[in-house]
C-alpha cells in the first residue's frame, strides 16, 4: 500500500471508530469511568480529553513494542501483560512532567491520570490494532478515533445526565441505574451510523 | 519448552525492569524540586527538600496541623492559609472549602505539595502542640470492647490542654500495619494531673490504631502522642448544660467533670449515657460520685434493650427518647456532645425540636 492509501485507510479507520464502531457505545469498554466521572461536563471534558491523549499516545506505543520487541521474538501472547506495564508506566511519566511544567494540565487533567491506568478501553484499543493487524499510519487514525468516540460518548453522557440532576427519577434508578439505560439507548441510536461506513 | 519458557519471562520482566528504572531515574530528575522555603506567620523561615505535601514537611519540622485521616483529603481537619506559591485550589479539596475559606486561600496542607517557596500563616495555639513520649502504666478493662489506658508522660513531662480537647496517639509499625499512622482519642483524665493522660478507647474491628492498643500494647510499653488539639471545650457562660455521650464519648465528658469540680463550678448539668445493654455501661460508681460531688450535677444512665434478667432500675429507651422526657426548660440549656456521628446527628434534630439554640449546641463527631 502507498503511503496515501494508507491515509485515506486511517481516515476511514478513525471515523468509523467515532461512529459506527464506538468502542464506549458498540464495545462497552471504559465503562467504569463513562458512569463514575459523567455527572458534569466540565470533569467529563478533562477526563475524555486525557483519554484521546493516553489512548493515541499508549496505542502507538504499544504498537511499536509489538511489532520489534514481541514478534521478533514470537512472544505474542505477552502482549497483555507488556500493554499493562506500558500504559502504567506512561501515565506516570506523563502525570509526573504536567505536574512539573503545566500547573493548568496538571489542574485540568492530573486527578484523572490515575483513573486512565485502569481503563480498559485504553487496553482494548491497543488489542484490538493487533487483532485488526493495522499498520502504524492507521493505527494512529485508529487511537485518534477510538479516543474521540470516548470523549463524544461521555460528553454527551455528560450533558443528558446535567439535564436530569434535577428531574424526578425513581428511586431505585437513580444514579448509575438510569445512567446504564440512557448508555443503552445512546448505543442504539449509535447503531443508525452502521450503514454509514463499513472500515475497520 | 523450559528454555523458551525462561527466555520469554526474562524478556518481559526486563521490559518492566528497564521501565521502572526510567520512572525512578525521571523521578529524581523531574519531581526533584530541590530546595523551597516555607515562610511562616512572616517570622520563621524553614528551608525543606521539595516534592512533598506540605502536611508531612511540617510534621517532620515538628509542627503539628490537625489531621485525622492522616493525609489522605477524607477530614478536611488540616485547614491552613498558604498565601502565596500553592498553585490553584485541586478537585480533591474543592468539598473541604466552603467561599469564604477560599477567598482567604485556606487549602488542605495535605493536597498542597510543596513544589516552589510558601508563605503560609499558621494559628498560634497551634504552635502549642508538641510531640509527647509516655509510658503507659496501666490498662483497664471497663467493658468487653472498650479500655481506659493510663499514659504517664515522660518527655516534656506536663501537657496543658483545655479540658474537651483530643491527643493523637501514634500507631507504630506492627504485624498488620506496615505504616506509622496517627489517630485522635479525647483525653479523658482530671486536668489537676498535668503529668498523666487517659484515654478511654473502644475497639474498631480492623482498626490500625484501636488493635495496637487492644493486640499489641502492654503495660510498661512506650507511646508516642501530639496534641493537645480541638476546638471541643466548655463555654464562658454560666447556663445550664445537657451532656448526650454514649460508649468512649465519655472520655471529653469526664474530663469536662473532673474540671468542673476542680475550679468549684455551680453550674447546672445532666448527663445523659447512652448504652445498647447493661454490660457495656462502665465507670457508673464514678459518675454517681460527681453527683455528690459537684453542686447540682445529675447522671442519668438509659438502656436500649433491657433484658429481664438483668438487673436495671434506670431508664430504657434510646438515649434521644430519654432526653426528650427528662430535659425541662430545654431552651435555657446549652448542649455538648460526643459520639458517632449518627448519635450525634439525632440528638441534634431532637434538641432542636425542644427549642434548644443552634448557637448553643457543641459537638465532637467521632468519625
Amino acid at each position: 500500500m502507498s503511503v496515501g492509501t494508507e491515509i485515506m485507510q486511517a481516515c476511514i479507520v478513525a471515523i468509523s471508530a467515532v461512529f459506527t464502531q464506538n468502542i464506549l457505545l458498540a464495545y462497552f469498554l471504559g465503562l467504569c469511568p463513562f458512569i463514575g466521572v459523567s455527572r458534569e461536563i466540565k470533569a467529563a471534558f478533562g477526563l475524555g480529553l486525557a483519554v484521546i491523549f493516553v489512548l493515541t499516545c499508549t496505542v502507538l506505543l504499544n504498537w511499536i513494542a509489538y511489532h520489534y520487541v514481541l514478534v521478533p521474538l514470537h512472544l505474542e501472547f505477552f502482549r497483555f501483560i507488556l500493554f499493562i506495564i506500558i500504559i502504567a508506566a506512561f501515565v506516570q511519566f506523563v502525570e509526573m512532567v504536567i505536574e512539573r511544567y503545566s500547573p493548568f494540565l496538571y489542574q485540568q487533567l492530573g486527578v484523572f491520570l490515575p483513573l486512565i491506568t485502569v481503563n480498559c478501553a485504553i487496553l482494548g484499543a491497543a488489542l484490538f490494532m493487533v487483532i485488526r493487524d493495522y499498520s502504524f499510519i492507521v493505527t494512529i487514525g485508529w487511537g485518534l478515533g477510538s479516543g474521540t468516540g470516548w470523549f463524544l460518548a461521555i460528553m454527551a453522557m455528560a450533558g443528558i445526565r446535567q439535564r436530569l440532576a434535577h428531574d424526578r427519577i425513581p428511586r431505585g434508578l437513580q444514579g448509575p441505574g438510569v445512567t446504564l439505560i440512557i448508555a443503552g439507548l445512546m448505543s442504539l441510536a449509535f447503531i443508525g451510523f452502521a450503514g454509514v461506513l463499513q472500515g475497520q | 519448552m523450559i528454555v523458551s519458557t525462561l527466555i520469554a519471562v526474562l524478556v518481559v520482566s526486563s521490559i518492566g525492569a528497564a521501565l521502572a528504572a526510567l520512572l525512578a531515574l525521571s523521578e529524581s530528575y523531574i519531581a526533584n524540586y530541590g530546595e523551597c522555603r516555607i515562610t511562616i506567620n512572616d517570622e520563621r523561615e524553614l528551608t525543606v527538600q521539595g516534592g512533598k505535601d506540605l502536611l508531612s514537611m511540617l510534621t517532620a519540622e515538628k509542627i503539628f496541623i490537625p489531621s485525622a485521616c492522616g493525609g489522605r483529603a477524607t477530614c478536611g481537619l488540616c485547614k491552613l492559609k498558604v498565601l502565596e506559591g500553592a498553585g490553584p485550589i485541586l478537585p480533591t479539596e474543592e468539598p473541604y472549602l466552603d467561599e469564604k475559606e477560599r477567598a482567604s486561600n485556606v487549602r488542605l496542607s495535605c493536597q498542597v505539595k510543596v513544589k516552589g517557596d510558601l508563605r503560609i500563616s499558621i494559628p498560634q495555639e497551634l504552635f502549642a502542640i508538641r510531640e509527647y513520649r509516655a509510658r503507659c502504666t496501666r490498662i483497664v478493662d471497663l467493658t468487653h470492647d472498650i479500655k481506659l489506658f493510663r499514659l504517664e508522660l515522660a518527655e516534656p513531662g506536663t501537657m496543658d490542654y483545655v479540658p474537651g480537647q483530643y491527643v493523637q496517639l501514634l500507631a507504630p509499625k506492627y504485624e498488620k500495619n506496615s505504616e506509622e499512622v496517627y489517630r485522635a482519642y479525647s483525653i479523658a483524665s482530671d486536668p489537676a494531673q498535668r503529668d498523666v493522660i487517659e484515654l478511654i478507647i473502644r475497639l474498631v474491628p480492623g482498626g490500625i490504631c484501636t488493635t495496637y492498643c487492644f493486640e499489641y500494647l502492654k503495660e510498661g510499653d512506650e507511646v508516642r502522642m501530639n496534641g493537645p488539639y480541638g476546638e471541643f471545650h466548655l463555654s464562658d457562660t454560666d447556663a445550664p448544660m445537657v451532656f448526650i455521650a454514649g460508649g468512649s464519648g465519655m472520655a471529653p465528658i469526664r474530663c469536662i467533670l473532673h474540671h468542673m469540680k476542680n475550679t468549684n463550678s455551680r453550674r447546672k448539668a445532666v448527663y445523659f449515657f447512652g448504652a445498647n445493654e447493661v454490660r457495656e455501661m462502665f465507670m457508673m460508681d464514678e459518675m454517681h460520685r460527681f453527683e455528690s460531688e459537684l453542686p447540682d450535677f445529675r447522671f442519668v444512665p438509659v438502656i436500649a434493650k433491657s433484658d429481664a434478667s438483668e438487673a436495671w432500675d434506670g431508664e430504657t429507651g434510646l438515649v434521644t427518647d430519654a432526653v426528650q422526657r427528662g430535659l425541662q426548660n430545654a431552651s435555657e440549656y446549652e448542649a455538648y456532645l460526643c459520639g458517632s456521628p449518627g448519635m450525634i446527628d439525632a440528638s441534634i434534630k431532637v434538641l432542636l425540636d425542644l427549642g434548644v439554640k443552634d448557637t448553643g449546641i457543641f459537638y465532637d463527631k467521632f468519625a
